[in-house]
């Protein structure tokens, strides 16, 4: 990795209570995108029971050593991190075997993202869903926290339970990324509204990611969006959240502004409230 | 109300499912953030008419006794409007409850004005846990709310 860096790295969580509302295509391509625009980046996969950030990422084939063997001290750090290939910026820690589930502590935890902080200007820990030890180990090391979801009650519920327990560790700030965000659903009313999940959960939102059939192409080639500087719609949300993580001020997106068919804009002039 | 929500209700549809989510969230939420589950909540509601209407008599037909959440915080709010604003009896003295530890940990500024003609709001404390109980009754309003906020 490159040499250390005089700032403190920012060591951020990316959790999300539910599981398949983005997040490790969120640490994947916000990995990606934070690299592309200067910072060294490490993302660690603190799911070890269902990894998958190795192969969002593509390199489920490189991996030698995982964060079990640097925590045994069987192999150096260096060893284990898996620097990406096309952004060299990138490095990935993989999750190890699921038995370390058995006997993995926060104070492991924090060993080792202290260690990746020493190496990185970011340290993306990808957490696994749930509210459990897995999710309290990922959380007890991280400084901040994103939590990602989508316009769904079931996951909206859990992402409120969620930064319940992360204002208990302490960790803040935290903010929202809204992911699979469908304009004209929410146009017709069909799909709760930005503004009703920032107000439900009260958090700063950091972006919005519209649905994009991309980043599934994206997932089967192991290529994460951020990558190539594509210019579908969730490539662009995720390299705008890399940017306002670096405290460029990026506007967000505005849902209604976006796709608007005949029938959303009839919708909107019949919905506007009369008295 | 909107054209296409009157139109809704003339023709008996639903309303877009949006609001619906929104509403269905806040009631879960304010649930799961305070922990309270139903039986609890409906035990704590028969007790809090049961002091108050040792006071006021209560119209019980338009009680609303709910959790409600904005910000992060959630408040017990009771709406019980008084049907007789002077006392239906003095409470024996062995019914008294204890006196409360302490006023309401906040002071409310609402509470600090009842008047016969407007609508006093009183704020009795119920936090959480039940043994830091608080509690004081209102004037001659014409509603009683409590409210709590909890994190």
């Amino acid at each position: 990795m490159d040499a250390v860096t005089s700032a403190p790295a920012r060591i951020i969580l990316i959790c999300s209570g539910k599981g398949g509302v983005g997040k490790t295509t969120l640490t994947a391509n916000l990995g990606i995108a934070l690299a592309r625009q200067g910072a060294s980046t490490i993302v660690l996969d603190a799911d070890f029971g269902l990894r998958n950030l190795d192969l969002l990422l593509g390199l489920e084939n490189r991996i030698v050593f995982t964060a079990q063997e640097v925590l045994a001290g069987s192999c150096r750090l260096e060893q284990a991190l898996v620097k990406h290939k096309q952004e060299p910026k990138l490095a990935l820690l993989p999750a190890g075997n699921p038995r370390m589930l058995e006997w993995l502590t926060p104070d492991d935890m924090k060993k080792i993202v202290g260690l990746l902080a020493e190496r990185a200007d970011y340290v993306l820990i990808d957490c696994p869903a749930g509210i459990e030890e897995g999710f309290r180990n990922a959380a007890a090391a991280a400084r901040e926290a994103i939590v990602i979801t989508t316009p769904e009650v079931s996951a909206v519920r859990d992402a409120d339970r969620v930064i319940g327990l992360l204002n208990i560790q302490g960790v803040k700030p935290v903010q929202l990324v809204l992911n699979r965000v469908r304009p004209r659903m929410m146009a017709n009313q069909e799909m709760l509204a930005v503004d009703d999940v920032t107000d439900i959960l009260a958090l700063p939102l950091l972006g919005l990611v519209l649905e994009d059939e991309q980043v599934i192409v994206s997932t089967n080639r192991g290529e994460p969006l951020t990558l190539n500087g594509a210019a579908s719609p969730a490539a662009q949300a995720y390299q705008n959240i890399a940017r306002r993580l670096q405290g460029e001020d990026v506007a967000l997106i505005d849902p209604s502004k976006e796709r608007q068919g005949l029938r959303a804009t009839i919708k909107r002039i019949i919905t506007k409230k009369l008295f | 109300m909107s054209l296409l929500e009157f139109l809704q209700r003339m023709i008996g549809r639903q309303a877009p499912s949006a609001t619906l989510a929104k509403q269905r969230l806040q009631l879960v939420l304010a649930h799961d953030r305070s922990d309270l589950n139903p039986e609890l909540l409906e035990q704590m509601r028969r007790e809090i008419l049961e002091v108050v209407q040792r006071y006021v008599e209560i119209d019980l037909e338009e009680v609303d006794v709910s959790l409600e959440t904005e910000d992060r915080v959630t408040a017990l709010v009771a709406n019980l409007p008084i049907r007789s604003a002077k006392p239906v009896r003095r409470p024996e003295p062995s019914q008294v409850p204890p006196a409360p530890a302490a006023a309401a940990e906040e002071a409310m500024p609402e509470a600090t004005e009842p008047s016969p003609t407007m609508e006093a709001l009183q704020r009795a404390a119920a936090s959480l846990p039940p043994s830091e109980e608080n509690a004081s009754s209102s004037g001659d309003g014409d509603s009683v709310t409590a409210s709590q906020p909890w994190g």
